[in-house]
């Protein structure tokens, strides 16, 4: 199957390298499991399922990424997953014990930025260790190990708010690891950043994940960084928050840039399309009736 | 005023302009009160006797109603008696700028000359400490009080409806309350103060703690913070700019229920001194007075609002 044949491409399809390495992961030991997860928010009196019947085996050192339409869950899935949102229904288990509440197995880096503006980028990198009741000196120097493998060990002593969106989020990340997670979880991590930031931080992110021993769960609407990113992507719908698919990507690794004009890239991205972008029911009345009246002067056209 | 001036809606003041704004607002008042007081066509309702002249009710360094005054020198005329003298000045209560000055400076280089009793700086230092203390036990009980209920919901649902039914009761209605139980001395007296701050504080801080980022105590929970290491590493240096800025504002309430404070059994401080004044009719003095409570205030608040910015670099850089 040629990468310029389009036309023909099945996602579906995974080529033996992609294919060999899927089954490598698969025999990897289970490092996250979600289990019949449902979330029901009661609020006013009327109840919203965010989530219904969720079922998902993460293994160790897989890189899982979840899309879906706005609103159909994701971040209140990955909030259940932190411990910060409590489920209704079904449990998780991280190395096949069930977890409650936040830990420190699973770090978690959210799409605002919420490095402490009061602690210098060492001492951000830092918090994690300490909580863990590591000494000062032992926290201080792992941390700047940490710095030094993100590239930021200039700015250890800088706070926050002097650096850019995207040397922040590094920092989040490299905060979220120096605790040593079992799982990283990510909120749509790049969404505030520019595109051009953006594309680094993924090259940046896949390139520690290779690195090191995490397990990464990506939020992200993007279908794009999904693509790229993902060994698998758990594809929500909405209303409620059901799986509607598990896809595994057929781009061979390490990933490059050029490999998102590929056949199967475009193919991948076009199926994820159609399952997330179904214009007609939902998003259509939301805008119904909704034609803007003319405030100028008919001549005076802009087209 | 094509480009945002001081005075639209939300503009911005130029830095020479905040220079000027700033000396008029010290300027103008005193201006006001310089010609009120030394141009005599202005105001000057009164006259002070310099000669009684031939009407036997004057004397020399009485004051009188100008039109009282006139009369009897038209009556004087009449009788072709000597007129009565005197110059035109303004009410005892209004001393002039000067007097004022020089008995605030008096105040400094003279200290002792109240004879016997006591001087403003003697006074004015007893009633520094019953604020200090005042301020210190409210602060000990309302700030860990406040941050506590802050962070959490069920002590705050616990204590803040009591505590918002007593701030809503005046601080000197405690006043003879206090006087029972705790004497006559400064005991009661720091106790309005506590009983004026405490209840407010408690609310005003357990707010500030409320506002806290809750991304932060999110990103700290997920990184295994919780229990006293989340109060302290987070919620504490979280909010702390915050709570510094309203111990500025709570202080200055302090010092506001300073003058009912002295007045409660015996009268002492700077409010024993100034009634004292007023009471030999040495406005000057009250005034002296009135603007030492007004500087020390000021410049308490200027010095902590000064400090707060090396203290709090981050909180001033990210705003
Ligand atoms: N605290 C809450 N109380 C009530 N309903 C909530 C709450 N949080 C989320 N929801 C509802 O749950 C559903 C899922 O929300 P969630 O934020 O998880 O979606 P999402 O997929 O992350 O959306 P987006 O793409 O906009 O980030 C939405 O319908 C939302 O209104
Ligand atoms: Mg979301």
């Amino acid at each position: 199957m040629g990468a310029g044949n389009g036309m023909t491409v099945d996602y579906r399809v995974l080529p033996p390298d992609v294919a060999e390495r899927m089954a490598r992961i698969k025999s990897r030991d289970v490092v996250l499991r979600v289990e019949n997860l449902g979330k029901v928010f009661a609020q006013r009196g009327r109840e919203t399922v965010a989530l219904e019947d969720i079922n998902m085996n993460v293994h160790r050192r897989e890189f899982v990424c979840v899309v879906g339409p706005s609103g159909c869950g994701k971040s209140t899935l990955v909030r259940i997953l932190a411990g910060l949102e409590q489920a209704s229904s079904g449990r998780i288990l991280v190395d096949d014990k069930p977890v409650d509440g936040p830990g420190p197995d699973r770090g978690m880096v959210f799409q605002k930025y919420t490095l402490f503006p009061w602690r210098t980028v060492c001492q951000n990198v830092m918090f994690g260790l300490e909580m863990a009741g590591i000494s000062k000196d032992e926290s201080r120097r792992q941390a700047m190990q940490w710095l030094q493998a993100i590239g930021l060990e200039r700015f250890a002593d800088s706070l926050p708010h002097q650096l850019s969106g995207g040397m922040q989020q590094r920092v989040a990340i490299a905060r979220a690891l120096a605790a040593q997670p079992r799982v990283l979880l990510m909120d749509e991590p790049f969404s505030a950043l520019d595109a051009q930031t953006r594309v680094r931080m993924q090259t940046h992110l896949m390139e520690i994940w290779r690195k090191i021993d995490i397990t990464i769960v990506f939020i992200t609407h993007d279908l794009d960084e999904a693509i790229y990113l993902a060994d698998r992507i758990l594809v929500l719908k909405a209303h409620p928050g059901r799986m509607e698919e598990v896809i595994e990507v057929p781009l061979s690794r390490p990933r490059r840039a050029e490999q998102m004009t590929s056949a199967e890239f475009q193919a991948t991205k076009a199926h994820l399309e159609s399952l997330i972008h179904t214009p007609a029911e939902e998003t259509a009345d939301e805008f119904e009736g909704t034609e803007v009246p003319l405030l100028t002067l008919v001549t005076d056209v802009v087209e | 005023m094509s480009r945002m001036s001081g005075w639209a809606l939300y503009g911005k003041v130029g830095r020479k302009s905040r220079v000027v704004l700033g000396g008029l607002s010290i300027l103008l008042p005193l201006l006001i009160w310089s010609a009120v007081s030394y141009v005599p066509f202005i105001w000057h309702p009164q006259v002070l006797v310099t000669d009684p002249g031939g009407e036997d009710y004057l004397e020399e360094g009485m004051r009188m109603k100008r039109a009282d005054f006139e009369r009897a020198v038209q009556e004087m005329h009449a009788a072709g008696q000597k007129a009565p003298e005197g110059v035109p000045v303004n009410p005892v209560y209004l001393p002039s700028p000067g007097g004022v000055f020089s008995a605030f400076v008096q105040a400094f280089v003279q200290p002792d000359s109240h004879g016997p009793e006591k001087s403003i700086l003697q006074a004015f230092w007893h009633s520094i400490q019953i604020i200090f203390w005042g301020f210190v036990i409210s602060s000990v009980i309302g700030v860990p009080l406040g941050v506590l209920c802050g962070a959490l919901p069920a002590l705050s649902r616990l204590v803040e409806p009591s505590v918002d039914f007593l701030r809503y009761l005046p601080a000197p209605a405690f006043g003879a309350l206090m006087v029972a139980i705790l004497g006559i001395y400064d005991a009661p007296k720091i106790a309005i103060i506590v009983i004026g701050t405490l209840f407010q504080q408690i609310l005003v801080i357990a707010n500030t703690t409320r506002k806290l980022d809750f991304g932060l105590m999110e990103a700290a929970r997920t990184l295994g913070a919780r229990g006293k290491r989340l109060m302290f590493s987070v919620v504490v240096p979280g909010i702390l700019p915050d709570l510094y800025r309203d111990q500025r504002i709570l202080l200055g309430w302090a010092w506001t229920y300073l003058i009912v404070a002295e007045l409660i059994g015996t009268s002492s401080g700077i409010t024993w001194f100034i009634t004292q004044q007023a009471r030999y009719q040495h406005f000057a003095n009250v005034y002296a007075a009135m603007a030492l409570i007004g500087i020390v205030g000021l410049g308490t608040d200027m010095l902590l609002g000064f400090a707060a910015r090396f203290l709090f670099r981050w909180k001033q850089e990210t705003e």
